[in-house]
């Protein structure tokens, strides 16, 4: 069975070569990151560049956390980020539980219209969810944030959710009935519960989404004590290339992005069922 | 056992309840929360953008905002900094979908063919999909600064340029700096999709294939494709959308500058309505952004489905 000849052995090191390759090129980026966050900011940009600081510092790290009130940042984001995805999920799957259980008048034309919302650019929305933010007196404060976070992503949860509620086997839901159980029942103790991947799945995107949200944030918020990690990090860069602390910044960048990647790390196989729901049904 | 029992909730509790056509409430009852929100802020918004877009809107006190008709997007045909933006965008979408696709595809297929520490690459090279956009962007911009690791390994590392480009101060070259950054961060999910697609390719066709003594291209063009073909929609319809929406990077990397040479349609929109007030305006291009992403949208997946006959959907 061994057909372990020559000429695949050669195939196979010019593969593992090839990836190496695109996978140097991934991540040295982050290493570069992670190298300037631990240089002292007289040797930053230097030639040639310091991928291990000759000097390392913890300096960065200490400015990023006392002087720039990051740590109020990180916190503002993490509320955000649960209270819009705990309320995301929780509308989302009752749509969904709706969509994957009943048969009602117009049932595919809502789907349908929700589904506007998976293909409209969020962009043709900022100009009028501002003039409605404001008019709602919403600008400068978390319930802006959340409002519109949730309503951004109700419709791909509801879409990926559907598929996950449809995947339960109907007749458990029927046995149930027949039991005596109602409708909410049968939602929270049956369909939730065998649903957790589903669940898993769509909580990691939507807490993702929202800790990186930039756009949204930008144009809403002004008041430092809201201000979200990725608007503060964005103003430590400032606007011009001049005295910009890169150290700092990537200081920031790093505590920012390090939970992201534990997270990615730990739940790899429920990114893989969210992507590849899209694309599947697509 | 259990394809007999064919009956519907609905039509269970129907039957129980006596009325066997009755409207069931409860779907409605579980719809509402989300779809008053969605419809008051998404449904909503999108039928004041196209308003908005006809007027010269006022959204400071209670100044009246005053009827345009058609002159917001008169002026957005007749603006040079809109056929710039456009050209840019343009630009954009040519220089970061092809890369993404083949490279996406080339990492997968390198992937699939059992290779070892395949979970460690696969880790990798999505490494940069997770990342937040901010980070990457501020990264990048950093990363092609005068003194910056690219002027490095492109001048002193392999002599290919004087080292000594200034990327990010002129409007195509900072326009490459934005287009590397939407490549790298894009190639790790067109991979991951191929991946999956690949994975739903049944082996023992390409045993068959094997056995009929086709070789590696013959079997590549006769098993693979067909297979990931929708595959193959999606992700390219999807990195036209995101193509069109690029903002984060150029805002932060160049902020349209200089001058706004490197603006996009978006850098521009948001400069119109945020920067000038002018939200009518910033509307108007909005809305024609729109209608472009759907028309290409539309136009691609009648090309799938032409070519492909049965259709992208299965």
């Amino acid at each position: 069975m061994n057909r372990r000849t020559p000429r695949r052995t050669t195939a196979l090191v010019v593969r593992l070569l090839l990836l190496t390759a695109g996978a140097l090129v991934m991540v040295t980026p982050f290493l570069y990151l992670l190298g300037i966050s631990f240089t002292p900011n007289a040797f930053v940009l230097t030639t040639p560049p310091q991928f291990i600081p000759e000097s390392p510092t913890l300096d960065n790290y200490a400015q990023a956390l006392e002087a720039q009130d990051i740590p109020r940042a990180f916190l503002n984001s993490l509320v955000v980020a649960i209270v819009s995805t705990a309320l995301s999920l929780l509308l989302s799957s009752m749509m969904a539980f709706a969509f994957a259980r009943f048969v009602f008048p117009l049932k595919e034309t809502i789907f349908r219209i929700l589904l506007v919302g998976l293909m409209i650019p969020a962009v043709l929305l900022l100009i009028p969810q501002f003039v409605l933010a404001k008019h709602l007196d919403l600008l400068d404060s978390y319930a802006g944030l959340v409002v519109f976070y949730v309503a951004g992503s109700l419709a791909l949860n509801t879409f990926l959710l559907r598929g996950f509620f449809e995947s339960i086997p109907a007749e458990l839901d029927q046995a149930m009935e027949l039991d005596g159980a109602g409708v909410w029942t049968r939602y929270w103790r049956l369909t939730l519960p065998l649903a957790k991947p589903g669940l898993a799945t769509a909580t990691i995107f939507t807490f993702l989404g929202v800790w990186d949200e930039f756009t949204w944030a930008l144009t809403i918020l002004n008041d430092p004590e809201i201000r979200t990690l990725p608007i503060a990090i964005r103003l430590l860069a400032g606007v011009g290339n001049n005295a910009v602390q890169w150290g700092v910044v990537f200081a920031a960048s790093a505590i920012a992005v390090i939970p992201v990647v534990v997270v990615f790390l730990v739940f790899q196989r429920y990114f893989v069922q969210g992507l590849t729901a899209g694309a599947v049904k697509g | 056992m259990t394809s007999s029992l064919t009956a519907s909730p609905r039509a269970a509790s129907a039957a129980r309840g006596g009325a066997r056509r009755r409207i069931p409430v409860a779907p409605y009852l579980f719809l509402a929360p989300g779809v008053i929100l969605f419809g008051a802020t998404i449904l909503y918004p999108i039928t004041q953008a196209v308003q908005m877009s006809f007027f010269d809107w006022k959204i400071v006190g209670s100044a009246a905002s005053e009827f345009l008709g058609l002159d917001n997007y008169v002026r957005a045909f007749q603006d040079e900094q809109f056929w710039l933006s456009f050209g840019n965008t343009v630009f954009y979408l040519a220089a970061t979908i092809f890369p993404q696709i083949m490279l996406g595809l080339l990492v997968a297929l390198l992937l699939h063919a059992h290779s070892p520490a395949r979970p460690l690459f696969r880790v990798l090279y999505y490494l940069p999909v997770v990342t937040s956009w901010v980070v990457v962007s501020l990264l990048f911009r950093f990363l092609f600064a005068d003194a910056g690791l690219v002027n490095f390994v492109l001048g002193d590392l392999f002599h290919l340029t004087d080292g000594s480009t200034s990327w990010l101060a002129d409007r195509w070259t900072g326009m490459i700096a934005i287009s590397a950054l939407g490549i790298w961060k894009g190639v790790g999910w067109s991979m991951m999709i191929f991946l999956a697609a690949l994975q739903g390719v049944p082996r023992t066709l390409e045993e068959a294939a094997l056995v009929d003594g086709a070789n590696a291209v013959q079997r590549f063009r006769a098993v693979t494709v067909p297979a990931i073909r929708a595959a193959l929609a999606f992700v390219t319809i999807m990195l036209v959308i995101g193509g069109f929406n690029v903002f984060i990077s150029v805002y932060l990397m160049t902020g349209g500058g200089p001058a706004g040479e490197t603006d996009v349609l978006l850098t521009y929109m948001y400069y119109q309505a945020f920067g000038n007030l002018d939200f009518g305006y910033g509307a108007a291009i909005a809305v024609i952004l729109t209608l472009l992403v759907f028309a290409l949208s539309v136009l691609q997946l009648r090309l799938f489905r032409d070519r492909d006959g049965a259709g992208v959907a299965g």
